[in-house]
Formats: structure tokens, sequence, C-alpha cells
């Protein structure tokens, strides 16, 4: 069964949002998790803390360091996933650094990835060059090997990558680490625009989408669009205030998937 | 004998090197490569390399023979390649200089770097300067209290100094931040990495920047002693002063190459940085590498008395050697580097860094192993100045203030 796809036959822009495991405890990760499927996000991005996370702005690194407080091990996110799946048919996609992956082995990560009921992984500090041997392990079970393209790239590497790509591409907006920004930048749009030109797999726009907006901007020529750090950030400041992250991320998955839809009007 | 053959095309030494960063860095990281091969072979770079190690560096550095160190320890003869001569005293700038022109010639208006006690962040602001460069150093904030005459060395040559206040706030930290900066600034910004770490081509530019350590100190033995040494000996942090000296010597089979790693309060505690001793493979900084981490893959906080040594990684080309065989590492405590920091002080007049410390301990250990007819080569990586506060502080605490 391939839930990634059809997820993308549904013929409507899909929202991923991305939370972090374990963050701010296992219990309330789950809880915001299913929420936000319930609120109607099409797929979720779940990530595994890392002590080192390159690719990730401080909201993100914060809630590693909150995750990796709590005693978070990758075997307690691999318990995640199966937890979200008894509660949600939706495509699960496990966005992890490479260290804690080859440290686990990647056969066995991978095969218990898909025996949680996991669809897809995303490793941010892998390129294509690095890639052959943790997309086999992924190819092998299953697990579909979602390739990152960014505006840096070129058009001979987007080829190259997009050729390797299972489940869709993953295109980062625009220079820097994950985090919320002001506006969208324009030159995903061209980057967008190179994917297509070479696969027919789903295009998705993530790095720093933040607010409705964003979304709305970016449904009009991605195919999904993923909201990370607005989501993490709202788990953190609630759970600092002592309120519950569960009925804040609920109200902004509301309006991010009303803007995905195309149901608002600007203005 | 066989020739030395790494890095290969896919940037790896044996099992260990490559380049795992995100995508967005990796176009950037072909781009050097080809630019720093095709330079390499550029004679007009080349010649404005070598004017600035002599007419500004001070190059060569002189290989000292250490005579009341070698009479009072009574086992080989010891040679000191007197690193801490350069100018900003210690061996970074003769890689600072290379990626500084580097970046000049390849149109970067901005350089950035890590730095760790603050030598190589103080020779990429010099530079900087130097070369009309802006310039950003990240530094571990508790790097910053460990060395704050670096960080004030720093902004006099007009670099902006930013704190790195996430993890353990020194080395690993602040080369995360440096990598996340060049991610957002990746069109216009050159990141000078300090030692032989980071994903390819870093590992080989850095030991082919360093090499000159090595190469003077091959000549200068032959004219001196007539031979080759017996052993080369040279601290491991991530390793550029070590993959410097090392490096020549290589195809020399005869000649063992022995790298200290810092085994901070000892090994048997979990205050160190031996990622040789104590690591096992894996991914640091965008290369593969032995690493000192937990059973699933968190990197586990480094420790040692000298902030150039606090890393919990190495250099990926020295994990190849360790793995080989070819060179070994060996560990030494803070206490051992603080004696040798001491004994080099009174016996030569030299005041070590305490990383380079680390390389005259293990001569104080091991001489004995060693005839009067041995030769030995001891990197002193650095000059121990901005080690003289923190050591001061140490010592008080330790004896009271008014012993």
């Amino acid at each position: 069964m391939d839930r990634i796809r059809e997820a993308f036959q549904a013929g409507h822009k899909l929202l991923i949002p991305f939370v972090v495991a374990g963050d701010p405890d296992y219990e309330r990760s789950l809880n915001i998790a299913c929420a936000i499927l319930e609120e109607g996000a099409d797929m979720l991005e779940i990530g595994f803390p890392y002590s080192d996370p390159l690719a990730d702005g401080p909201v993100i690194q914060a809630a590693a360091v909150r995750s990796l407080k709590q005693g978070t091990r990758l075997v307690d996110c691999l318990r995640l996933v199966r937890d979200i799946r008894a509660r949600s048919p939706k495509p699960l996609v496990a966005f992890t650094y490479v260290n804690p992956l080859i440290q686990y082995g990647a056969e066995r990560f991978f095969a218990e990835l898909a025996a949680a009921g996991g669809d897809g992984v995303i490793v941010p500090d892998v390129p294509l060059e690095e890639a052959a041997e943790v997309a086999s392990a992924a190819e092998a079970h299953g697990i579909q090997f979602v390739p990152l393209v960014a505006p840096t790239s070129g058009e001979e590497r987007v080829r190259a990558i997009v050729r390797a790509a299972r489940g869709f591409v993953y295109c980062v907006s625009s220079l820097g680490v994950t985090g919320e920004r002001q506006h969208v930048s324009r030159q995903v749009r061209e980057l967008v625009d190179l994917v297509r030109k070479h696969t027919h797999l789903p295009a998705c726009v993530g790095f720093g989408v933040s607010r409705p907006e964003h979304v709305r901007e970016i449904a009009e020529f991605a195919d999904g669009i993923i909201v990370g750090s607005a989501y993490v950030r709202r788990v953190g400041d609630a759970a600092e205030a002592g309120r519950d992250p569960v009925e804040a991320v609920r109200a902004f998955t509301r309006e991010l998937k009303q803007a995905a839809m195309g149901a608002m009007h600007p203005g | 004998m066989s020739h030395y053959p790494y890095p290969d095309e896919t940037g790896r030494y044996g099992a260990f090197g490559g380049r795992y960063v995100p995508e967005t860095l990796m176009s950037a990281l072909l781009q050097l490569e080809h630019d720093y091969l095709r330079l390499s072979r550029d004679a007009s770079f080349q010649a404005e390399l070598k004017y600035y190690l002599q007419q500004y560096a001070g190059r060569p550095t002189p290989l000292y023979f250490a005579e009341r160190l070698t009479q009072y320890l009574g086992g080989p003869k010891i040679y000191l390649k007197r690193e801490d001569l350069n100018h900003t005293g210690a061996h970074k700038i003769n890689n600072a200089i290379g990626q500084g022109l580097l970046a000049l010639r390849t149109g970067k208006r901005r350089v950035i770097a890590e730095t760790g006690a603050g030598q190589h962040g103080v020779a990429t602001a010099t530079v900087a300067a130097r070369f009309g460069l802006e310039c950003t150093v990240f530094m571990g904030e508790e790097d910053m209290r460990r060395q704050a005459l670096n960080v004030f060395r720093m902004r006099m040559l007009g670099a902006e100094v930013v704190a790195a206040t996430s993890g353990t706030r020194t080395l690993k930290d602040a080369t995360n931040e440096a990598i996340r900066h060049w991610v957002a600034h990746v069109d216009d910004t050159h990141y000078i990495i300090g030692s032989v770490v980071g994903p390819h081509p870093y590992p080989m530019m850095v030991r082919d920047f360093q090499r000159v350590i090595g190469d003077e100190a091959k000549a200068q033995i032959l004219e001196q002693e007539g031979r080759l040494p017996t052993s080369v000996v040279a601290c491991v942090g991530g390793g550029s002063n070590a993959m410097g000296i090392f490096y020549p010597f290589i195809e020399d089979e005869d000649v063992e190459l022995i790298g200290c790693e810092a085994a901070g309060r000892g090994l048997e505690t979990d205050y160190h940085a031996a990622s040789i001793a104590r690591g096992r493979p894996g991914v640091l900084h965008g290369a593969k590498t032995m690493l000192l981490q937990d059973e699933y893959g968190q990197v586990q906080p480094a420790h040692s008395i000298s902030a150039g040594l606090d890393y919990p990684g190495i250099g990926p080309e020295h994990a190849h050697l360790a793995a080989t065989g070819r060179a070994t590492y060996v560990p030494v405590t803070d206490q051992e580097a603080l004696d040798a920091f001491f004994l080099l002080s009174k016996l030569e007049g030299i005041i070590p860094a305490l990383e380079s410390a680390h390389a005259i301990a293990y001569l104080m250990r091991e001489a004995k192993r060693y005839g009067s007819d041995d030769v030995v080569i001891v990197c002193l990586s650095g000059r121990g100045d901005k080690d003289v506060e923190q050591v001061a502080a140490r010592e008080e605490e330790q004896r009271g203030p008014n012993s």
C-alpha cells in the first residue's frame, strides 16, 4: 500500500506539518500528532531529535534539546510512529539525521520503521553523493527515500536527485536552516518548475513556511506545503506557559488547512 | 613503497570522510573542490601563498634542538618544530593565509570561521584584516570565557565574534553555528574551516595548507641530523597541526607517527576528548570519522583543559591512519599536559600552548623507551600566552591564593 501516492491523488494540495518526537514529552507529542492529523493535515513529518541538528534553526534545536532531556531514544521515536499509526491512516514520514540512523543500523532502522507503519524518510545531511546505502536499505523495506533539492542545486543536480527520489521531492524554499521567515522567496517557484521539468513526482515546499498566507501562496504552484518551526514554536510556547499544546496546534492546523484548500480569500 | 592515494575522488580516506551536508551546500563544496584543485596547480597562486607565508607569517619556522629537555628526560634527541613562532602564535595562520587567498581568488567578500581556543579565529581575523575581507568568527560561549584574551584580539582585528550558546558551548557548537550560517550565506561567503575536519574538500585542503610544517621539518632534520626521525609527535583535536607534520612522512614507513589525544580527567571518566581511544565511527560536521557518542548516536560532550582539543570528533584522515595502523594515537591527561606546560617553560624558556603541551607530555611519559641515538620531532603547534591566565587561576584555586 502506497499511502504517500494515495494522499497526493486526493486532488488537493497537501498540508504536511512537522513535529518533534518526544516534545515536550512522549504522551503530549503523540496527542499533538494525532490532533494535527484529525484537524485535516494530510501527512505528518516526525522529527527524530538529534544532539547536533545542522540543518535546523533555533526553534527546532530547542525542541530537540527538550525531547532529549526527557530521555527520548530512537526506539521511542519508532514507538511514536507505531502509536500514531494505530490512530491514523495518513502517511507518516520520519525526519532523521544520518548518525542516529547508521548507529542503529540502516537495515534495522528501516525494517522497524516499516513495521511501525512509517511510509517515508527524510535525511537532511545525506546528499545524493552519500545516499546509495541509506536509500537502498529504505527501498528494501518499502520506505520512500524523499530527497531535498535547494535553490543552489542547479539543473544538473536537480535532474540527478529527482531520478533517485521516491514519494515526493522536498524543495527547500530558500538559503538557510529551518525557521520561520517573513516571506516566501521568489526563487522557490523556479525551483519547483525545475523539479517538474524532470519528474512526475509531487513537489513539496518547506523551510520558512510559517503563516496561512505563505501556505496559500505556495499552494498555487506546489503539491504540498511543509510547516515545521511554526508548529514547534507553538508547542514550545504552550508548554512553557503551562498551556495545553494540543489546543494550540489544533487551531493552527485548521487555519493552515483552510489556506491550503484555497477556502480563504486574500484581503 | 606504496603510493598513498587519499582522499579518493569521493573525498574518502578508506572508510572515513565524505560529504554529509545539507543539499544547499553541495554545489558550493563541489565548486570549492574545483577551484582549490585548479589553484593548487596555479603557479601564481602558489607564489603568492609562499610570499605571505615567508614575509607575513615568518616562515620557515625553526626546528629547534631542545637540549635541556633532552638531557632532563634522558631519552631521544628532541627537536621542537617551532610553529609557536609564527605570526599570531600558532600553526593556524598557514591554513588561514591559504584559504584567505582562495577566498580572494574566488571573489568572496566575506569569510567566517569557527574557533575553539581562539587561535584559528585570531588567524582568520588577521588574514581578513590584511586582505580586506569581512570576518565573522563563531566561538562557544564557554570558550569565550576560557580564552577572553583571544576574543579581544579578534575584535581588535575587526572581526565580529558570535557566541555559540547551544549544546556544550564549545568548539563542536561553534562549528555547528558556522555551518548553519554558511548555509544561509553560501552565495557570498567562504567558510574557513580551521582543522582537517568537515566535508570534503576541507580535510584535504587544510592538510595541504598545513603540510608546509612537515615539509620544512623533514628538510631541516635531514640537514641537522642527516637522517629521518624515529618518531614525529603532535597533539590532535581536529588534528591540523598533526596532519600537517605527519603527511610528508606517511610514505616513510620507518618514521613512527604519534598523535596525542586529550584524555582530560582520564579515559575511565566521562571527561575526555579521546575520539580514537573511546569513539566509534559516526558522522559529525559533514564527515564520517571516529566520534564520541552514545549507543543511539547522540554526540557526547568532550572535555579537555585545552579548548583547542575539546572536540568529540577528529579529522577523517586521522581516523583512517589509526584504522590502518600507520599512525598511533595515545591519550594524555589534563594533569600530564599541565606538568609539561611548566616543564618546557622552566627548561627551555618556551611557554607552550596547552594543546601543544599534550605532545611534550607524551615524551615525558615515554622518553625511556627511546635510546639516546633516537631522534624525535615534536610539533610545538602554538605558544602558551593565551593559557597563562587560565593556568594561573587553576593553580590559585588548587593551592590557595597566598601560597
